[in-house]
């Protein structure tokens, strides 16, 4: 027998398996979404979601500004901007409360970093948009409605 | 060509970044015409860096809108700074660019 033969097959069988199990995305998500908070993206309520990305659900209004638009007429596509005059932020989390899954997004910021983010989140339907922030430790929150006219999420 | 468009311009020492990215961003609930299920395709992270240090760190789900925007300020650059922009989705695709500040 050609034993090197056997030990070439042998070799592409592994690789192939792997090359499977990558292609069916069973690897990919212990290695590429090692950092990412799945639970708080899963979670299907406010508290939840908070505990789950923040560590806690215990929050009092801030001075937290949410400009959006009063009414968004495609869901689809809400542009959100979230600013405080807050010092000390280092979390900011933006949550569309109706939403299957309510928490959109959340961020880290670095030292020097303003407490300011605006992006474009999908809503589902009218919901009240929630904007928390961590600062020094404690969860600050700040509120907006925005009515949807047509839902964004699905089709 | 890359996947991110960034600007990052200074005034009054602070750098303010606006960044549009092209990306479906599907959500896993949508179905196509067959009924099939879309699977969820969309950016789980995005980093900004500065002269080597950590500015931003999004966590984003499924709701963020497809082509995503972000825009975000900071302190402690000089304009000629580079500011350093990537992003990994669902599947494992990356993509980074990098940015003068102007």
């Amino acid at each position: 027998m050609n034993s090197k033969r056997r030990v070439f097959l042998k070799g592409t069988l592994a690789a192939g398996t792997v090359g499977v199990a990558v292609g069916a995305s069973l690897l990919t998500p212990s290695t590429v979404l090692a950092d990412w908070p799945k639970a708080a993206f899963q979670a299907n309520s406010l508290s939840d979601a908070l505990k789950s990305a923040l560590g806690s659900d215990s929050h009092s209004s801030g001075d937290i500004t949410i400009r959006a638009p009063d009414i968004a007429e495609n869901g689809a596509v809400v542009p959100i901007t979230v600013e405080s005059t807050l010092s000390g932020v280092t979390d900011i989390a933006i949550l569309a409360v109706a939403n299957n899954a309510p928490l959109t997004s959340s961020y880290k910021l670095g030292e020097g970093t303003k407490a300011f983010v605006a992006t474009r989140i999908k809503m589902g339907e009218t919901s009240d948009i929630v904007a928390v922030l961590k600062a020094n430790g404690q969860l600050y929150s700040g509120t907006k409605e925005v009515k949807v006219t047509i839902g964004g999420c699905g089709g | 060509m890359s996947s991110i468009r960034v600007r990052a311009q200074i005034e009054g020492g602070v750098t303010n970044v606006r960044a549009l990215i092209s990306h479906p961003m599907e959500t896993g609930q949508r179905r196509d015409q067959g009924g099939n299920t879309i699977p969820a395709h969309f950016i789980t992270e995005v980093k900004a860096e500065c002269n080597g240090k950590h500015v931003l760190t999004a966590n984003w789900g499924p709701a963020i809108s497809r082509n995503p925007y972000l825009s975000f300020q900071f302190e402690g650059a000089a304009a000629g700074d580079t500011l350093k922009l990537s992003w990994v989705d669902n599947k494992g695709d990356s993509d980074t660019t990098e940015v003068r500040i102007s």
